[in-house]
């Protein structure tokens, strides 16, 4: 309960107990040696020679686990998986970050790694959507691109040969989200998946799952893929007004945002608020349930952080696991 | 003062000579924190966070090859009987501040994670002596939670040696009574010493003894950090599922 400081009543906390028991009755059992702590050796046969993987060191001849975790076997690869760590990239995860500096050529952003990224003005497309090389005046208006504390969605491009982190935009999908919430959960239960952006049309709402952890709730914009398909001048026009919006931020007409939204928004961010603080797997599943679970049982969006519903979700995950089980079998 | 009474052999607060206060550890009581942790030893208690690997915040302390590792500790003004007037910042904490780093940083492999910093808070919430030692065992934790790569867990415990008797894990009582206080960290496995420290002057025969019941506590310590830190990384398993 890292996050969720809530006081449970005596029936709350049984139900709670009794929940929390049945989920680990139900996680398979992978074995005595699989969940390993600092310093636990992990029994190997060093004759058929193995690698030694991340999470591991070598100390007196026998293989040490230098993390939390749990250990994992590939062939001959041994490592283990650390449960509560930082965010480690990898090539073409999409991630969610926020720019802490504009510096030349390029902006700095925190993604909760342990450097910051760099997203290079080189790197993604300009607004007019036109592709040609940076000039100095591109350079001198980075700022009515993304500016300090702006959010931005982008790619992970690759690692520089001094270890730096690169990021890329290229798309339209990418780029400053607006209207919306940044929330930030611990980046173990993020899984990578084919989709990491998510339209929830029964509520109006994007839903931007960063593999670091960050996670963005916010307005659904009609931008993206089909944009780009329409005709070219069409195209231009568009570019043109989504251009104004960046740049004029009280512009009353783009920035509405209608009450119904703004509460589904609420809702949706403490639905994941809830399961990154009850340590649940966040899928898209998972959080459309726990939203769902909240309107068929008549909570507020106040209330989802209450003691009850609290419960409730993890009695849900119970059901959920049990229900996903059954059809395995 | 008779520290140890002559009859029954039990020390002031009713301890045997060779046992410790009643120790316990928990896992991840700050919520922003990258791992935390909270120690108690007896009546002392400690919380420790760690924040990074994260981006070196002054960058002419960059190191290129490894990690900089940053400690700091404190005491809360309500830690001690009459009120401290500065948390920190004195010599003595800045003392303490060293010596943690320097004990934790010997099992921590910095050089997996360049260009970066870890930063360890420590504060005192209650102080009854051997405060040094319950915060290297809050921050091994702490470490440890963070997800921090480290060799082995440095857990930490103090012995001293009054009324000719060697005496484990001091309390205050005992700690101001001037004798010889020796703090000892070790790598609990492989029982390399990563701190050792005394204030006063010991024969060497008795010194050893004093320190080997101090390695002993220290292994007591370790057996039960790995507990707790076992049963909570079962915890996040069977939570996240799959």
């Amino acid at each position: 309960m890292r996050d969720l400081q809530v006081s449970l009543s005596q029936t709350q906390r049984v139900r709670f107990q009794s929940a929390l028991q049945q989920l680990k009755d139900l996680s398979p059992g992978s074995g005595p040696a699989a969940t390993v702590v600092v310093a636990d050796s992990i029994p190997v046969n060093l004759e058929d020679s193995v690698l030694k993987g991340h999470g591991t060191a070598e100390s007196d001849g026998q293989l040490v686990a230098t993390v939390c975790g749990v250990v994992e076997r590939v062939n001959k690869l041994v490592y283990v998986r650390p449960f509560r760590a930082r965010y480690k990239p990898e090539i073409g995860d999409i991630i969610v970050g926020r720019v802490i500096e504009v510096a030349p050529k390029r902006w700095r952003l925190e993604i909760n790694f342990s450097q910051d990224a760099v997203l290079m003005l080189s790197s993604m497309n300009l607004p007019d959507g036109i592709q040609r090389r940076r000039t100095a005046v591109d350079e001198l208006n980075m700022r009515s691109i993304f500016e300090e504390d702006d959010v931005i969605c982008a790619e992970v491009r690759g690692f520089q040969h001094d270890g730096s982190l690169q990021l890329q935009a290229r798309s339209q999908k990418y780029g400053k989200l607006e209207r919306g919430q940044l929330l930030t959960v611990p980046p173990y239960l993020v899984k990578r998946r084919k989709q990491h952006f998510h339209h929830l049309e029964d509520y109006g709402v994007d839903l931007i799952v960063g593999c670091n952890g960050y996670i963005w709730v916010g307005e659904h914009l009609e931008t993206g893929e089909n944009v780009m398909l329409e005709d070219q001048d069409n195209h231009m026009e568009k570019d043109g007004q989504s251009n104004l919006k960046l740049k004029g931020d009280q512009d009353e007409e783009g920035t509405f945002t209608s009450v119904e939204t703004r509460r589904n928004i609420c809702r949706i961010a403490n639905a994941i608020r809830l399961l990154s603080a009850l340590g649940f797997t966040l899928s898209l599943e998972a959080i459309i349930d726990t939203v769902e679970l909240s309107f068929a049982s008549n909570i507020s969006v106040k209330d989802m952080l209450a003691a009850e519903f609290y419960v409730q979700t993890a009695e849900r995950e119970v059901q959920r696991r049990v229900s996903k089980l059954r059809k395995k079998a | 003062m008779e520290f140890v009474n002559p009859l029954t052999g039990f020390r002031l607060d009713g301890r045997r000579p060779n046992e410790m206060r009643h120790i316990r550890g928990e896992v991840g009581v700050v919520a922003n924190a990258d791992g935390s942790a909270m120690f108690e030893m007896g009546n002392t208690k400690v919380i420790a966070a760690v924040y990074g690997p994260r981006e070196v915040q002054n960058k002419s302390q960059q190191l290129n090859n490894q990690a900089l590792v940053r400690c700091e500790y404190s005491m809360a003004n309500f830690s001690t009987g009459d009120r401290t007037r500065r948390p920190k910042g004195d010599r003595r904490s800045t003392e303490i501040s060293l010596v943690i780093r320097q004990s934790l940083e010997a099992s921590i492999l910095t050089h997996l994670m360049p260009r970066s910093q870890i930063d360890i808070f420590v504060q005192v919430l209650q102080a009854d002596g051997g405060t040094r030692s319950a915060c290297i065992n809050a921050a091994t934790i702490a470490l440890a939670d963070a997800g921090i790569p480290m060799r082995d867990l440095v857990t930490s415990c103090s012995a001293g040696y009054l009324c000719t008797t060697p005496l484990l894990d001091l309390n205050y009582v005992e700690d101001s009574a001037g004798g010889p206080d020796v703090t000892v960290g070790i790598l609990a496995k492989t029982e390399k010493v990563t701190l050792l420290q005394m204030d006063a002057k010991l024969p060497m025969d008795t010194f050893e003894n004093v320190m080997q019941l101090a390695v002993e506590g220290c292994k007591a310590v370790a057996q039960y950090i790995s507990e707790v830190l076992l049963e909570n990384t079962k915890q996040l398993e069977s939570r996240r599922g799959m």
